[in-house]
């Protein structure tokens, strides 16, 4: 007896929902020969509205969770994406149109960035914050903290590279406990829909990671001139007009990542860049 | 008395409101579900989220209100957006009834008929929000409250007693209520009748509650304390309109409807709009006969307000958080 097909409805993931786009917009995922794959969402701008007040939501508790406690849920994440390294690869086989192997060894390059990032959490305040001399009997410290809701471009066309684009932009913002909404690569979404599945059945609370699929020139100008963004990780967002994205992200101060072309490497900078330093004085009169 | 036939007796009471035709449940969730589905376009928001402000009675209900919290939320009502000086007012100020004086003082000049552009302040009485004292209890909070300087008393109904089919006894309670609502020149407060829908249990219920509070002399009827879940509903606020616009059929007089409680977003909020300007007519869209009792819908409505004139949407950095 033949079975009857059940092909998967690729969705939004926003607040730890899988809505369809607001819209009700979607499109159209071939492989690279043009071979229908699969229907994505066309995310919309009030998806990405959606999205900012969910991941607004979703600061305070994931910021607030102890360094220790961020880095095991993230590894967690990684444990996650391990055990589902196959469909991951089937997706990304059919998707790019590479070799088995290459796909596999582009999971396993994923789950390694993952890995990495997630080390980092109880790691990186250690290394980037100071005590610093003052002319008096006082500390003074300074320590990187999450910025808050980051939005974030991930690598477009990233033929070779769906999974480890995404990952490689989305983890480093994660570590300080900032809240993510990001545009996956939209030719390539399938991953995206993937890794967002980890996310919800992963100990991530809800809304800290939003994704949304469509087109970055629609969506980002959106995202950029949006006064509750903290942050712009323009990674991916090299082919579009990106100057006057950050002259709208500069009338609401966010910190800006400018476009670098193929995938980010591990990089603590990129940590970094989504944190704001916090100094605080405290007397030694007490000791 | 005619409207019930009979002269006003228990009995009578009690007939006319059994008799009153049960509610289409599925319709009336149905027909709520399109009205609140309407696309308004950008002018047309522009205008409605002003009406809101200008609708709004800004409310905080807390037993850790302070002086200061109160004083606080009357600047906010006189400027919801301090950056955008054109912004409406809203139309009164909700507080417990021992803060009256609070308000009044920190409104002073700007204290008047929200019609003419002025503040009010209205004030909770009667036990609120369980209602539950004697009438007594409740006649001297409410006498309180507008001795103090309300302009509006929130009662609230005895659910028990309403519940209980003891009609008689709820009505001669907002009767003695209004009573009370007497100032010393012979004016009254207005009074709004809370019905506290979320639990009366049936759309049946409710509808009997709001000919009750009409009835009985009640200038507005409201549909919840807030406190108590479910709170206001597009469904019941459409069911309480319908009731009120049948009572302007017959009677020509025109009663206020105030739904109050988990209306958050501005979205919502002109589902409300529309569902009033559909069912009682455009006409309803003053002060003095439909109010939202809200404490963060006006933040919410001054979002969508700064994204419609700067083209970007703003953020909870750019308005007071209460």
């Amino acid at each position: 007896m033949t079975r009857l097909a059940v092909p998967k409805t690729y969705k939004l993931y926003i607040g730890g929902r899988f809505p369809r786009s607001e819209s009700g917009r979607s499109y159209e995922v071939t492989t690279p020969d043009g071979a229908f794959l699969a229907n994505a969402s066309l995310a919309s701008r009030k998806d990405a509205r959606d999205a900012v007040v969910a991941a607004r939501a979703a600061v305070a508790a994931w910021s607030g969770a102890t360094a220790y406690n961020r880095g095991q849920v993230l590894y967690r994440v990684a444990e996650l994406l391990e055990g589902r390294a196959e469909q991951f690869a089937a997706e990304i086989r059919d998707a790019e149109g590479v070799s088995a192997a290459a796909a596999r060894a582009q999971v396993d390059a994923a789950v390694d960035t993952w890995v990495w990032y997630a080390g980092w959490c109880d790691k990186y305040a250690q290394v980037a914050g100071s005590g610093n001399p003052v002319a008096g009997p006082f500390f003074n410290i300074s320590v990187p903290e999450a910025t808050g809701v980051v939005a974030i471009v991930a690598p477009q066309e990233s033929a070779g590279a769906s999974l480890l684009g995404l990952v490689a932009v989305v983890a480093p913002a994660l570590v300080a406990g900032n809240a993510v909404v990001v545009i996956a690569d939209r030719a390539h979404p399938l991953s995206a829909i993937g890794l967002a599945e980890v996310m919800a059945t992963s100990d991530v609370p809800g809304g800290v990671v939003n994704v949304l699929t469509g087109s970055p020139a629609e969506i980002a100008p959106w995202l950029a001139s949006h006064a509750d963004v903290n942050a712009l990780d323009l990674a991916g967002a090299g082919a579009l007009d990106w100057v006057p994205l950050v002259v709208a992200a500069a009338a609401t101060l966010k910190r800006v990542q400018d476009p670098e072309p193929g995938v980010p490497g591990w990089s603590l900078q990129r940590i970094l860049a989504t944190t704001e330093t916090k100094t605080v004085w405290h007397t030694k009169a007490l000791l | 008395m005619r409207l019930i036939g009979a002269d006003l007796t228990e009995k009578s009471l009690r007939l006319h409101l059994e008799g009153l035709p049960g509610v289409d449940a599925v319709g009336l969730e149905r027909r709520a579900a399109s009205l609140a589905g309407r696309s308004i376009k950008t002018t047309s928001k522009a205008r409605a989220l002003d009406t809101i402000i200008r609708l709004t009675d800004l409310t905080t209900l807390e037993g850790a209100d302070t002086p200061g919290k109160v004083r606080s939320l009357v600047a906010k009502a006189l400027t919801p957006d301090p950056a955008r000086p054109d912004t409406p007012r809203v139309a009164a100020v909700c507080v417990y009834g021992d803060m009256v004086p609070t308000a009044l003082g920190a409104l002073g000049s700007a204290h008047g008929d929200p019609d003419d552009g002025g503040v009010s302040v209205a004030a909770v009485a009667t036990a609120f929000p369980s209602g539950r004292a004697s009438l007594a209890v409740k006649l001297a909070d409410t006498r309180d409250a507008v001795e103090n300087g309300a302009d509006e008393i929130d009662m609230v109904i005895d659910r028990g007693a309403f519940l209980a089919g003891r009609y008689g006894e709820v009505f001669e309670q907002i009767v003695a209520v209004k009573d009370a609502c007497r100032r010393g020149d012979g004016t009254f407060a207005s009074l709004k009748v809370i019905l506290e829908t979320g639990e009366l249990a049936t759309y049946d219920g409710i509808r009997r509650a709001s000919w009750l509070a009409i009835l009985a002399g009640g200038d507005f009827i409201k549909t919840s304390t807030g406190k108590v879940g479910p709170a206001a509903t597009l469904p019941v606020t459409l069911l309480m309109l319908e009731v009120v616009r049948d009572w302007h059929r017959l009677t020509g007089e025109r009663i206020g409807v105030k739904p109050a409680g988990g209306i958050r977003s501005a979205k919502q909020a002109i589902g409300y709009l529309v569902t009033v300007a559909e069912t009682a007519g455009e006409r309803w869209l003053q002060p003095h006969l439909f109010r939202f009792g809200a404490s963060s819908l006006l933040n919410d409505v001054l979002l969508q307000r700064q994204r419609l004139l700067t083209g970007h949407y703003s953020g909870p950095d750019y308005v007071t958080m209460d």
